[in-house]
């Protein structure tokens, strides 16, 4: 078989690029001694840096790594500051938000959800500071933002879970924790609560622009790299000056599914495909408990979801809306 | 008609694997070749077989339509037509289309003199598709565990059967995909961006380079992966999503039956904690 292109067999070693000139006053805070790195050359670039640190790079890790020292002292803790029972239980260690008796206030005790609403504050700044470096390297350039208002698409998502919901349902405790089994828990509670998110045709949106993207960038990764023997690695230049390269990678979708983008708009319908993924994502978790209360029941009314017969007898009622008192469990014996 | 200014230089015969030239030609856009004809049929077959179910089942509705695989009694043998036997003529016919499908892409590939990275990423989406309706119901001991074909009802069963194993979050591959899946599009969304913003400059501003493009990633955070790099990482991330679905539902049943949380104690009960 021919050689595919999958991976760099023969590195050539030249004098690390120090970047693009910007502005002479800003270009100071790009520093670092570029090094080349073999395993990287082997699928990309071997140069590792420089960086552009700057101001905003500085304060975003620094209020970054504030945010993740509160969540992981607190981890610590609550294992009685056992580090290795710290390691052990790693997965299942949570930061939780306040308590829901604390509502909306901004001031709670440390250990009820006080701790909790410092991370959260200094992670947003930290993204949002982040958010400005990443726009502002761009302009530096001279190139466009597109990378920022993607990665602000991100940002939405993250405010309307930890942020803008809360909020509109009046408690932090409507928050996301942090932690790793506790943000699975969380989410998982998240849909059986309100009726089961599949049922949600934001939630249903959001993964068929998930799974489009990956389907996407198979696509497109894969189309470039075998169209690399005719240089369609060298996208910017096929886009303002067509070259066999794109003539074929177009070729090829034009005859396998009748339709097919060009060098450049394979690159929007990438953006706007990772884009929508967040932002219609957002727009089903905003949704939910403050303007739809169960996604099944929503769904059974729209006629989206058949309505399933009860299967078990007579169905119970919501003890919530009775008054309802369950009787307690039995005792066990020798207990 | 469907020409392409640059088309005709490059619709010359030859490269099909099968049929020598008897199948090399072109529909409007659409390249045949043997595997298309093949494609048809199966296609064909397989929507005639989904519409005629419908007809026999109790709804129009699209969002509700579905073809379930055969009751949990006829283990891997056959079913009557509309108690399971659609549900695996229709999957005979889905991979037959698939399968089909690739191969023509490969056809495809081979008479643009393109490398054959489609046709085989594609196959691993296949792959997770025969796992789902193949692999893990004939490990299993009945189709009956394949997906029901229908909008609303695969959702269903992803959730029941997500149930079943308590909380599926709790599955190490599932969670090795769904990583895969959010990092695939945050990559894609970098790429995409990244390209547009050097060739939609800044007002006033002439088109940019790629070394221009490694300058910004560099800037940001010290590392730029190249433009041939980040269609491999592309292809390598998203290919690795879809194989660590295939693997989050295979082990799911065959290797693991209980519920997923309960799989890690094996981490908690390692000996060196003591």
């Amino acid at each position: 078989m021919e050689y595919q292109n999958l991976f760099t067999q023969v590195q050539v070693v030249a004098p690390p690029h120090h970047g693009v000139s910007i502005d002479p006053y800003e270009e100071r805070e790009r520093f670092g001694t570029p090094a080349l790195i073999h395993l990287f050359g082997r699928l990309g670039n071997a140069q590792l840096g420089p960086i552009y640190l700057g101001g905003f790079g500085i304060a975003s890790l620094f209020f970054g790594v504030i945010a993740f020292q509160i969540m992981g002292f607190n981890m610590l803790a609550s294992v009685n500051w056992n580090p290795i029972e710290f390691v052990r239980q790693l997965f299942w260690l949570s930061l939780d938000p306040p308590l829901p008796k604390h509502g909306l206030s901004l001031f709670m005790p440390l250990n009820e959800g006080g701790w909790w609403m410092m991370a959260g504050f200094f992670l947003t700044v930290s993204v949002l500071l982040w958010w400005a470096r990443i726009y502002r390297r761009a302009v530096a350039l001279g190139m466009g933002t597109h990378v920022a208002w993607g990665f602000l698409a991100a940002i939405w998502l993250y405010l309307v879970l930890g942020f803008i919901r809360p909020i509109m349902m009046g408690s932090w405790s409507e928050a996301v924790p942090f932690g790793i089994f506790s943000h699975l828990d969380w989410t998982a509670a998240f849909s059986l609560r309100y009726g089961n998110l599949f049922y949600n045709p934001f939630h249903m949106l959001s993964i068929v622009f998930l799974y489009g993207s990956v389907l996407l960038f198979a696509m497109h990764g894969g189309t470039i790299l075998a169209v690399s023997r005719f240089g369609g690695e060298r996208e910017i230049e096929q886009i303002v000056d067509r070259g066999t390269a794109s003539e074929r990678a177009a070729l090829f979708w034009r005859w396998t599914m009748g339709f097919n983008a060009t060098m450049e708009s394979i690159h929007r319908w990438a953006w706007w495909f990772a884009v929508l993924t967040p932002l219609v994502g957002g727009i089903g978790i905003l949704l939910t408990g403050t303007v739809v209360d169960n996604w099944y029941l929503w769904a059974v009314k729209h006629h989206v979801a058949p309505a399933y017969p009860y299967v078990f007898g007579t169905p119970l009622p919501d003890p919530a809306t009775t008054g309802f008192i369950p009787p307690l469990p039995p005792a066990i014996p020798g207990k | 008609m469907a020409m392409l200014s640059f088309e005709r230089k490059y619709r010359v015969r030859g490269g099909t694997l099968v049929g020598g030239d008897l199948f090399d030609f072109w529909v409007g856009p659409f390249y045949v070749g043997f595997f298309g004809v093949t494609t048809v049929l199966f296609s064909f077959l397989g929507t005639a077989l989904i519409l005629w179910g419908a007809s026999q089942g109790p709804t129009w509705n699209p969002w509700q339509i579905n073809i379930a695989p055969p009751d949990l009694s006829y283990g891997l043998g056959f079913a009557p037509l509309l108690q399971g036997g659609l549900w695996q003529l229709i999957t005979v016919c889905a991979l037959g289309a698939f399968l089909s499908w690739a191969l023509r892409e490969v056809e495809i590939c081979r008479k643009l003199g393109m490398g054959l990275h489609v046709p085989y990423a594609y196959l691993m989406a296949v792959f997770a598709y025969f796992t789902l309706v193949v692999i893990r119901p004939v490990l299993m001991g009945a189709w009956h565990h394949g997906f029901p074909y229908g909008i609303l009802s695969h959702l269903d069963w992803v959730s029941n059967v997500g149930y079943q194993y308590l909380h599926f979050h709790y599955n190490p591959a599932h969670m090795i995909a769904v990583t895969l899946f959010f990092t695939t599009t945050f990559a894609l969304v970098l790429h995409g961006g990244l390209v547009l913003s050097s060739t939609n400059p800044q007002k006033g501003q002439f088109v940019k380079t790629p070394e221009h493009e490694d300058t910004f990633f560099r800037d940001s955070i010290g590392y730029s992966i190249g433009t041939l790099g980040i269609h491999r990482l592309g292809l390598f991330l998203a290919v690795a999503a879809v194989f660590w679905s295939a693997v989050c539902i295979v082990i799911s049943g065959p290797f693991w039956s209980r519920g997923w949380p309960e799989w890690w104690g094996w981490w908690l009960n390692l000996p060196i904690w003591r």
